[in-house]
């Protein structure tokens, strides 16, 4: 009964409304904090921050993003990769363009670009839903990664027709191009999942998220009691589209640093991040962490025992790989529409009532 | 005493204001099906006014107009002394009409806190950037609205169920919710569409209880479909009786129930 909220009376709505209630879960919270700030910056190594770090942080944000869309707006979008495309190309143009300004500023303004983008597709969600929305954001996703391929603008006439990220930095300290370091870049890309995070917590524990979850659950309902539609889903356009930004933006200049669009940004990427929202649980902050994790962790786990362990073919590893993955989806769109966020919640239920079963 | 303009005095000795909802020769047509036919009557300023008639005679449809959400191909609908322009749902909401549905239309994925919170968002005034910093005036915000809201919870004995999500409250609480979420807004026109329906005696009276105490306390103007004749005669101060999508009645519990039209609606005489 170590774990318990016994005790632990709020004296005030305040209290009652913050972020971890419970005292215990508050502190989890600052060691994680303290542990992701403080200690892995100085033990990091490439390996570690391009196999597994980078990849989490960055697919956290691009999930918490879509979780904002999906799982608290109800907006289904298939539109993700396009959207990370969209980041992408305009942190490329905005580092091109103004070499001397800190990579901290393109990235929000990349994130803030694609929030307008992001908008601007969304507006066809005012008058169809579910399935046919589905649909229009594949076209967009489709539209957008035909777009980066065929106006040589956007990749500034490369032969290649690729986009290469230069060297730039923040505050003097590189965080792109082959002479980042790996703390560098992972502190970097952690300031951003972690404001990222803040800013999505505050707004769906308030007045906007109600908003969107009213939207979500009843649409013709929330209307009728004072729900503008129109604001309430373009707002989730704009901040989801704003995270996915971001996380676009720094999937290609922090962690690829070179970027053929229909390979990095297709649609699998749309798809991918959608698993992990489903997987991590829709409606969830935490949940797009776990999701993010969860796929991220998967592939290299099976790695190191399907192959190094117990020398598997690769090819083997990597199919069993999507095969664990579609069957997850499957089981936890039937049983756990909550993904393991639930999960995690029940068994935090089951451990603050331990050892005694009522 | 029905006929002045300034008002009247109910037998119990509320005192009744001027008009504050006029609808005007409201007709609302669904392709071929009439479901409301040239009907104007007036809502009064702290009185009770309960909407009765048959399945089908067009009663929820009247709301939806007031609401907004159905746009009548004719008539006028009159609010505080002006005719109102067209307006989408949310816009009447903001102008301090707040309603019940008949099939509860409560978010189902929300806590009931968070449902009756939603129901304060006229009174939420900071922007997006604001709450996303939280700090400062959304929290502010947030504490005062949470404060409102839990006058509310209180008032309808909610306490318990605060935290509990709407999808796994029973009928009868759920219904006390949506009053909750209605109530919250502090709308000067309140409608409930059939607050009582599949509800138990005890239910129904607690209910009644609520409506009569929502009124009296706060001075809220109500408009209400019930099907309970007890209940009607007991809860309001005038009634429109609607059949067929026409006005039949209209007074007080006493006029209507002897109006032979009504008698005959009632009892299902032809309609030829
Ligand atoms: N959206 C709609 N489309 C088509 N017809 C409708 C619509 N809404 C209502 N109607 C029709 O209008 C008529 C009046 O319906 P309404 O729901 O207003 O009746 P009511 O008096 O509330 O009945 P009940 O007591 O059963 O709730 C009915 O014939 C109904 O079929
Ligand atoms: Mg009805």
């Amino acid at each position: 009964m170590f774990y318990r909220e016994a005790g632990d009376f709020k004296t005030s709505y305040r209290d009652d409304s913050q972020t971890f209630p419970i005292k215990f879960d508050r502190y989890r919270y600052y060691v994680v904090l303290a542990v992701a700030f403080g200690i892995i910056p100085f033990i990091i190594n490439d390996y570690w921050a391009n196999a597994l770090l980078l990849p989490f942080l960055i697919y956290a944000i691009a999930a918490i993003g879509l979780n904002i869309l999906v799982g608290y707006c109800g907006q289904v979008s298939l539109g993700t990769g396009g959207f990370m495309a969209v980041g992408a190309y305009a942190c490329y143009k905005l580092m091109t363009a103004f070499p001397d300004v800190s990579m901290f500023i393109h990235v929000l303004l990349a994130g803030g670009i694609t929030a307008f983008v992001g908008v601007l597709f969304g507006l066809p969600s005012l008058r169809i839903k579910g399935f046919y929305l589905a649909v229009a954001t594949l076209a967009a996703q489709f539209f957008l990664v035909w777009l980066f391929n065929r106006v040589p603008w956007f990749y500034n006439y490369s032969a290649s027709g690729q986009i290469n990220a230069p060297e730039r930095d923040v505050f003097g300290i590189i965080v792109t191009g082959p002479n980042a370091s790996a703390w560098a870049t992972y502190l970097f890309c952690l300031i951003f999942l972690t404001v990222s995070a803040i800013i999505a917590r505050n707004l769906t524990r308030g007045t906007t998220g109600r908003t969107w979850m009213a939207i979500r659950d009843m649409d013709i309902a929330a209307e009728i009691i004072g729900v503008n539609p129109l604001k309430a889903k373009l707002t989730a356009f704009a901040v989801s589209s704003f995270f996915v930004g971001i996380a676009g933006a720094l999937f290609f200049a922090v962690y690829l640093g070179a970027v053929e669009v229909g390979e990095v940004f297709g649609i699998q990427k749309s798809f991918l991040v959608l698993f992990m929202v489903i997987i991590g649980g829709l409606g969830s902050i935490f949940g797009s962490f776990a999701g993010a994790a969860f796929l991220v962790l998967l592939p290299v786990v099976l790695k190191l025992i399907g192959v190094d362990l117990l020398g598997w073919p690769t090819d083997i590893v990597a199919h069993l790989n999507l095969v664990i993955v579609g069957a997850l989806i499957i089981m936890f769109l039937i049983l756990e529409p909550h993904g393991l966020a639930q999960l995690w919640r029940v068994a935090k239920e089951k451990l603050r009532l331990w050892p005694f079963p009522h | 005493m029905l006929d002045s303009s300034e008002g009247y005095v109910t037998e119990d000795g509320r005192k009744i204001g001027g008009v504050v909802m006029e609808m005007k020769n409201i007709t609302l047509r669904f392709g071929g099906v009439v479901a409301i036919k040239d009907i104007s009557f007036d809502i009064r300023e702290g009185e009770i006014r309960a909407i009765i008639g048959p399945n089908g005679a067009g009663k929820s449809s009247m709301l939806n107009v007031i609401s907004g959400f159905y746009v009548p191909q004719e008539g006028e609908v009159w609010f505080h002394g002006a005719k109102r322009p067209p307006m989408r749902p949310y816009e009447v909401a903001q102008q301090g009409i707040a309603r019940t549905f008949q099939n509860i239309a409560l978010f189902e994925g929300m806590s009931v806190l968070d449902n009756v919170m939603t129901g304060r968002l006229s009174f939420m005034k900071t922007n997006i950037f604001q709450q996303a910093l939280w700090k400062g005036k959304a929290e502010a915000e947030e504490g005062e609205n949470r404060e409102a809201v839990e006058k509310i919870i209180d008032f309808l004995e909610i306490q318990h169920i605060r935290k509990t999500p709407v999808s796994r409250l029973p009928y009868g609480l759920k219904k006390r919710v949506e009053l909750a979420r209605a109530l919250a807004a502090e709308p000067k026109l309140l409608l409930l569409d059939e607050p009582m329906a599949g509800m138990n005696v005890e239910e129904k009276e607690d209910m009644s209880r609520f409506i009569l105490d929502v009124n009296d306390e706060f001075g809220t103007t109500i408009a209400l479909i019930e099907h309970d004749m007890g209940v009607v005669m007991d809860l309001s101060d005038r009634v429109v009786v609607m059949d067929y999508g026409r006005k039949i009645g209209d007074g007080t519990p006493d006029e209507v129930r002897n109006n032979q039209e009504v008698i005959d609606a009632y009892l299902g005489v032809s309609h030829d």
